[in-house]
C-alpha cells in the first residue's frame, strides 16, 4: 500500500517579471498590437494577396479575359480548360475574376481615399474653427445627407454619364459627407479637451495644435471609419456597374460580371455566384481589418 | 523684453473685465478685478464655483475662446501688455513667461503621446534646443518633481500613470521652461487627500527654489492657507477682500469671507451645526447694480443695493469691499 499519490503540480513557468516595456512610437506600438491579432493579420494577408493578384493579373491569368467562344458557353466549375467555368460568352471566369480585381479594387479604394482627404480636411476645419465656418461647412454637407447614398451615387453618375472616372467621382462625393461628419464630431470633442487647452497654454500655435494634437487624436477614428466604408464603396461601385453606370462591357469588373451572369443563374448558379463571392470576400476582410485597426489604435487598453 | 524697475510688480492686473456672450445674453464672469503680484509671491484666489477665479486665470493666459468672450482692462506681466500680444509673441508668452497647471491631470495630457514627448515638445518650442537636449530637460524635470524611476516614466503614456503622478508630470511640464509666473487652477482638487498635501508641499518647494510667482486658485480654504502668502477672495467676478493670509483668516472683514470661513469644516464637535451662507450666488447674466453679496448678507442695508462698494483699506494692505467698513471708518 505504498501507492504514493504523486501530486504532480504543473509548475506554471513563472511569467517573466512584469517589465515596463520601453514604449516605442505610437504607430509602432499600434503595429505590434495588430500583428498579435490573428484575424486581422489573415484579413490583411487576403487583401494583400488580392492586390498582388490585381497588379500581376496579366501574368497570373491563364487566358485573355476578353477572349470568348460561342461553343464553350457557361461551362460548369472544374471543366477542362475552365477551372472556374466560363461565362455567358464563353470567356474564362478565372481570368475574368483575376482581371476584375483591378477595376473593382480601384473603384472600392480610390473614392474612399479621395473622400478621406477632402472630407477629413472639411471636417477638421469645421470642428476646429467652430462658429460660422462650422455652420457653413456642415450645413452644406447636410444637403448631401438628405439623399440615400445609393440614390445619390446613381443620380450623380447618371448625370455625369457612365464611365469609370465618373463613377469614382460620384462615389467620392457620396463618401465626403459621412467622413466630414465623423471628422467634425471627433475634432469638436478633442478641441474641447483639457490637453488642447494645455497645449495652447504652453505656447503651441494653431498649426502645431492641429498637426500634433488634433490629427493625432482625430485621424485614428476617422481612418477606421473610412476603412469600414471601403466595403460599402466596393458594393456601391459594383451596384453602379450592375446598373450600367460604372464600367462598361466587355471590361471585367465584379459588379458588372454579376449583372451579365444574372441571366445564367438558372443554368449555372455556381458560376453566376462567383463575382458576388469575391465582392463578399473583399468587403468581409475590409470590415474585419477595420475592426482590428480600431482596437489596436486604442492605446489605453 | 522691456527693462523694468526693480520695485515694479511682476504682475499687474487692473480693472480686468470678462464677458461671455451666449445667444441673447451676456454673462458677466469677471467684473473689474485688480491686483498686483510681486516676484516670488504666492497669491491664493479663494472663491466658490462660478466666482470667476478660473476665468481670471484663463484671461491672463489669453486662452478664452476669442469669438465668444471679450476681455477688457489691462494685464501686465513682466513688463508686457498681455492683451496686446499676438502671434509668435503670444505663443512665447504662453508657456515661456507664464504657464498653467490644470485641475484634471487625467485630461491635461494628450493620450497618444508619451509624457516625455509632451514635455520635450514644450521645451523645444521655448528653449530652442534640439530633441536630445529637450529630452534631457524633460528627464531632469521629472526628477525634480520626485517621480520615481523618472527615466522609465519618460516613455510612459498618460494612462499608465496614477492621478498624483500625472499631476507631478503636469507640474514638470509647466515648470520645464522656467516660467516667471505659474497659474495653478485648482491643481489638487481632483486628487485624494494624501496626494493633495504632497503636491502642495512640492509646489511650495519648487516655487521657493525657482523664485517664481504663483497664482493659486482654489475653493478650499485649507489649501489656500497652506500655499499662499496673500489671499484674494472672489465673489461674483469681483475681489471682495484681499490681504495677507494671516490678516484675512484671523480678521476677515467682508461678510462673505466671514461666512466662507465659518462654513468650513474644522474640528467642530459632532452634532454642532456648521454655519452656512444662505441663498446662492447671483445670476451672472443679471448682476445686481450694488453689492453682489447683499441678497445673502445678514448685514445688508439700503446703500448696499445702490452701487458697488469701493475697496476700503483697513491697514497693512488688507482691503475689503463692504459698506460697513466705510461706515466704521
Amino acid at each position: 500500500m505504498s501507492a504514493a499519490a504523486v501530486d504532480v503540480r504543473e509548475a506554471a513557468s513563472a511569467a517573466p517579471a512584469a517589465q515596463f516595456a520601453p514604449t516605442q512610437g505610437y504607430w509602432r506600438s499600434v503595429f505590434s498590437r495588430l500583428m498579435r491579432d490573428k484575424v486581422t493579420v489573415i484579413c490583411a494577408l487576403v487583401i494583400l494577396a488580392l492586390i498582388l493578384m490585381a497588379v500581376f493579373a496579366p501574368w497570373i491569368a491563364p487566358e485573355d479575359p476578353l477572349k470568348g467562344s460561342v461553343m464553350k458557353r457557361l461551362r460548369p466549375i472544374g471543366s477542362e480548360g475552365y477551372p472556374l467555368g466560363s461565362d455567358e460568352l464563353g470567356r474564362d471566369m478565372l481570368s475574368r475574376l483575376i482581371f476584375g480585381a483591378r477595376l473593382s479594387l480601384v473603384m472600392g479604394i480610390v473614392p474612399v481615399l479621395c473622400a478621406l482627404g477632402i472630407g477629413g480636411l472639411l471636417g477638421i476645419t469645421a470642428g476646429f474653427h467652430g462658429g460660422r465656418v462650422n455652420t457653413a461647412i456642415m450645413r452644406t454637407v447636410d444637403v448631401f445627407y438628405a439623399f440615400p447614398s445609393v440614390l445619390l451615387a446613381v443620380a450623380i453618375s447618371g448625370a455625369l454619364g457612365a464611365g469609370i472616372t465618373n463613377a469614382i467621382l460620384s462615389l467620392t462625393i457620396v463618401f465626403i459627407p459621412p467622413i466630414a461628419r465623423v471628422a467634425e464630431s471627433v475634432t469638436t470633442q478633442v478641441r474641447a479637451l483639457d490637453y488642447v487647452e494645455a497645449a495652447r497654454a504652453s505656447g503651441a500655435g494653431n498649426f502645431t495644435i492641429i498637426r500634433v494634437h488634433i490629427l493625432g487624436n482625430v485621424m485614428g477614428p476617422v481612418f477606421v471609419y473610412a476603412t469600414s466604408l471601403l466595403s460599402v464603396c466596393m458594393i456601391l461601385a459594383a451596384g453602379l456597374s450592375f446598373l450600367g453606370l460604372g464600367t462598361k462591357p466587355p471590361l471585367p469588373e465584379w459588379g458588372l460580371m454579376l449583372n451579365t451572369l444574372r441571366t445564367a443563374i438558372f443554368q449555372n448558379p455556381w458560376v453566376a455566384a462567383l463575382p458576388g463571392l469575391m465582392i463578399f470576400l473583399v468587403s468581409f476582410c475590409f470590415n474585419l481589418l477595420s475592426d482590428g485597426v480600431r482596437s489596436a489604435m486604442d492605446v489605453t487598453r | 523684453m522691456e527693462p523694468r524697475a526693480p520695485d515694479e510688480p511682476l504682475v499687474s492686473v487692473s480693472d480686468l473685465t470678462v464677458r461671455f456672450s451666449r445667444t441673447g445674453q451676456t454673462i458677466q464672469a469677471v467684473n473689474g478685478v485688480s491686483f498686483d503680484l510681486a516676484p516670488g509671491e504666492v497669491l491664493g484666489v479663494l472663491g466658490e464655483s462660478g466666482s470667476g477665479k478660473s476665468v481670471t486665470l484663463r484671461a491672463m493666459l489669453r486662452i478664452l475662446p476669442a469669438h465668444r468672450s471679450s476681455v477688457t482692462g489691462t494685464i501686465r506681466v513682466a513688463g508686457r501688455d498681455v492683451l496686446a500680444l499676438s502671434g509668435a509673441e503670444l505663443e512665447d508668452y504662453r508657456g515661456g513667461t507664464v504657464s498653467m497647471i490644470f485641475q484634471e491631470p487625467m485630461l491635461s495630457f494628450d493620450p497618444v503621446f508619451t509624457i516625455g514627448q509632451q514635455i520635450a515638445e514644450s521645451v523645444r518650442r521655448h528653449m530652442k534646443v534640439d530633441q536630445q537636449a529637450a529630452r534631457a530637460r524633460a528627464l531632469e524635470m521629472l526628477d525634480r518633481v520626485q517621480i520615481p524611476s523618472a527615466k522609465r516614466r519618460l516613455d510612459a503614456y498618460p494612462h499608465e500613470m496614477s492621478g498624483g503622478m500625472r499631476q507631478r508630470a503636469m507640474i514638470a511640464l509647466a515648470l520645464a521652461c522656467k516660467p516667471k509666473l505659474l497659474l495653478a487652477d485648482e491643481p489638487t482638487t481632483a486628487l485624494d487627500a494624501t496626494v493633495q498635501i504632497q503636491i502642495l508641499l512640492l509646489l511650495r518647494e519648487l516655487q521657493r527654489e525657482f523664485g517664481m510667482s504663483v497664482i493659486f486658485v482654489t475653493h478650499d480654504v485649507g489649501v489656500a492657507i497652506e500655499v499662499a502668502d496673500r489671499i484674494a477672495v472672489m465673489y461674483a467676478g469681483r475681489i471682495v477682500e484681499t490681504g495677507s493670509v494671516r490678516e484675512v483668516i484671523r480678521t476677515p472683514r467682508h461678510p462673505y469671507t466671514q461666512g466662507l470661513l465659518s462654513s468650513t469644516v474644522r474640528g467642530e464637535l459632532r452634532g454642532q451645526r456648521i454655519e452656512a451662507i444662505p441663498g446662492s450666488p447671483p445670476d451672472l447674466a443679471a448682476m445686481p447694480p450694488g453689492c453682489a453679496f447683499a441678497p445673502r448678507c445678514k448685514h445688508a442695508r439700503d446703500e448696499c443695493l445702490r452701487a458697488v462698494p469701493g475697496a476700503v483699506d483697513v491697514g497693512g494692505g488688507h482691503e475689503a469691499r463692504c459698506v460697513l467698513l466705510k461706515l466704521a471708518a
